[in-house]
């Protein structure tokens, strides 16, 4: 087996610029409330230092966690959303995308980049929940599309970070299409004995948990996310009463058997690295 | 016979003819003559009606109460010879799903589909046609017993969506449909899937990958409900109908999109006003559809619907 051969001919490795924190800036924990230095924070990987909460962070954040020396290729990134439906409800679907494209200087809900792991090669596939709620259109389909054709090219694993409310709803059936296409074109990848690992975090819910995020070759998440197909307000209102505690966090998921592992933040590289020699020798 | 209330002027003009033949019955007259006038201005209206839907009213007439579901089609199709097959051998038996092989022309063929109750008490017994977990897994087990003898697969498709429940959750309805997406991509025998009523969603999709789509006329397909889409992007519920136009969910739109492969004309008023011709007209479709899949081998047809699916989708570069 030679997927995990390193192919850095060719790969011109770009180096994102550190973000400038600006001093004086503290940050709160949405969870315990205990405040901290936003610098103390990012330090921390975003974790909070006295409780352990996982906060949401977005597609460059995971790349500079993973990444050997924050270093990576960003693939297809210049893929951007098109307006099949010319879609309108209370804004035009070209609008919302255009401020969003503004706001969070994204493309689109997700990024793809390779890169070295602690000397793996891997190509990591991140949503970032900023843009329009992570919601899956076609750019998020393709992207995988294309994300799963070059590891087969340059056979390489392939890890996808989930993060998103679901279904880009101004893209209707497309949308629920990218569903249909992610999962055809993981089989290529199985087939072709790459890995595939599918990393839930917070949050991963709807078309996103009933497509490529459950096909994992190994399914794991961080602490304390939310996961699930229904969001728990849908839940609670076709139950019509209060949800259990630690309903569809990625502990109850884990225990009703739909995860392998969960994997703190702190610990991910390793963790994606080892597996990935593992299941290469 | 139930009415929408869009139909109003059909009601009206069956109530007339209804009226005139007691009448006639009572009073022992010749009222063959109006009641002929009327029975063709009928016609006319629902022509006239049913000849402009709009989107939203095709989404009523995809819930008439009237409408033949899951099991009737398979009944008819199968001329008596359908033998359902339980349980998803794991937790239980989804009534919502139903399955099993049946005979079409003397061949035999796997169906599976979900399955809506036709009165109150069957409504809850089949939990809306709301499929959990087990449903899906039912579903999957079904169709790689049709792989194993190398019979085709039919599903047909009517679910306002996958059950959102705790339990469903528990046993994982996420992994339930994304394993059949990703399993029924890879099945060697002829896959079809006939959209006959609501087509909602990730439910939907779940028994939904084919080497032909097909919708029935009177159908939406999408990726949520106009009632859903208008209140979480309207932030109310009066939008459904906004909601319906925007969604492009009709069968026109859908194959004008290129996301199904066809759609099979109801008889004029809807599938519930000839359900007969409906089901000899979706019997006609499969068995047409069939003879084109047998002419391909197992791997060209799965080639064929891997790429059919990776070409859905618009992006700019
Ligand atoms: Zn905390």
């Amino acid at each position: 087996m030679s997927w995990f051969k390193r192919i850095r001919q060719g790969i011109t490795t770009t180096t994102r610029e550190k973000k400038e924190t600006p001093e004086g800036l503290w940050y709160k924990c949405a969870d315990c409330k205990h405040i901290a230095p936003a610098a103390d924070n990012e330090a921390n990987l975003w974790v909070c230092i006295k409780c352990g909460h996982h906060q949401r962070i977005g597609s460059e954040d995971y790349f500079s966690i993973l990444f050997d020396e924050d270093e990576y290729q960003e693939l297809f990134a210049k893929l951007k959303s098109g307006d099949p439906l010319s879609f309108t409800d209370t804004q035009p679907y070209k609008d919302r995308v255009e401020s969003s494209m503004k706001k969070t200087k994204l493309k689109d809900a997700m990024k793809v980049a390779v890169g070295d792991i602690d000397g793996e090669s891997v190509v990591v596939a991140c949503m970032d929940f900023s843009f329009i709620g992570g919601s899956m259109g076609s750019v998020v389909g393709e992207k995988i599309a294309r994300s799963i054709d070059y590891c087969i090219e340059h056979k390489l694993p392939l890890l996808i970070i989930s993060k998103s409310g679901g279904a880009r709803m101004m893209e209707a059936a497309y949308s629920l299409m990218q569903m249909a296409k992610t999962s055809a074109k993981l089989t290529q990848l199985s087939a072709a004995k790459l890995p595939f690992i599918s990393l839930l975090t917070d949050p991963t819910t709807g078309g996103v948990t009933a497509s490529f995020a459950m096909l994992g070759d190994l399914n794991i998440s961080e602490p304390g996310a939310l996961i699930g197909f229904a969001g728990p307000r849908v839940v609670k209102e076709t139950i019509g009463k209060e949800l259990p505690k630690g309903f569809q966090t990625s502990e109850f998921v884990l225990e009703h058997g739909f995860l392998d592992k969960i994997v703190e933040r702190k610990d991910l590289k390793a963790f994606i690295a080892k597996m990935v020699r593992m299941l290469a020798k | 016979m139930n009415y929408l209330d869009f139909e109003k002027p059909i009601a009206e003009l069956a109530d007339q003819i209804e009226k005139q033949k007691q009448i006639a019955e009572k009073n022992k007259v010749d009222a063959s003559q109006t009641i002929l006038q009327l029975e063709d201005k009928l016609e006319q209206t629902r022509k006239e009606i049913y000849g402009n839907l709009t989107p939203w009213q095709r989404v009523q007439v995809s819930r008439h109460p009237d409408r033949p579901y899951t099991l009737a089609y398979i009944n008819h199709i199968t001329d008596g010879t359908f033998t359902e097959l339980h349980g998803d051998r794991t937790v239980k038996d989804d009534k919502a799903m139903v399955g099993g092989f049946g005979s079409i022309d003397g061949r035999t063929v796997m169906f599976i589909g979900q399955q809506k109750g036709i009165n109150l008490k069957m409504r809850q017994l089949r939990n809306f046609g709301m499929p959990n977990p087990e449903g899906y897994r039912k579903a999957l087990r079904l169709m790689k017993l049709a792989e194993k003898f190398n019979k085709p697969i039919v599903t047909i498709i009517d679910t306002p969506g996958a059950f959102p429940g705790i339990e469903a959750e528990e046993r994982g309805q996420g992994e339930a449909i994304a394993r059949n997406l990703f399993e029924m991509t890879l099945l060697k025998v002829p896959v079809i899937c006939i959209i006959i009523g609501e087509g909602a969603s990730g439910g939907a999709l779940g028994i939904g990958i084919g080497d032909r789509v097909l919708m029935l006329e009177n159908t939406w397909y999408s990726v949520i409900s106009p009632e859903s889409c208008s209140s979480i992007l309207w932030r109310s519920w009066d939008h459904k109908e906004t909601a319906a136009s925007a969604l492009k969910l009709t069968p026109n739109d859908m194959l004008g999109n290129g996301l199904i492969d066809g759609i099979i004309k109801e008889p004029i008023g809807g599938a519930h006003t000839n359900q007969e011709e409906t089901f000899c007209r979706v019997k006609k479709e499969i068995l047409k559809n069939l003879t084109e899949l047998d002419k391909l081998s197992s791997d060209a047809r799965v080639i064929h619907r891997i790429e059919k699916f990776s070409n859905m989708g618009v992006v700019v570069e």
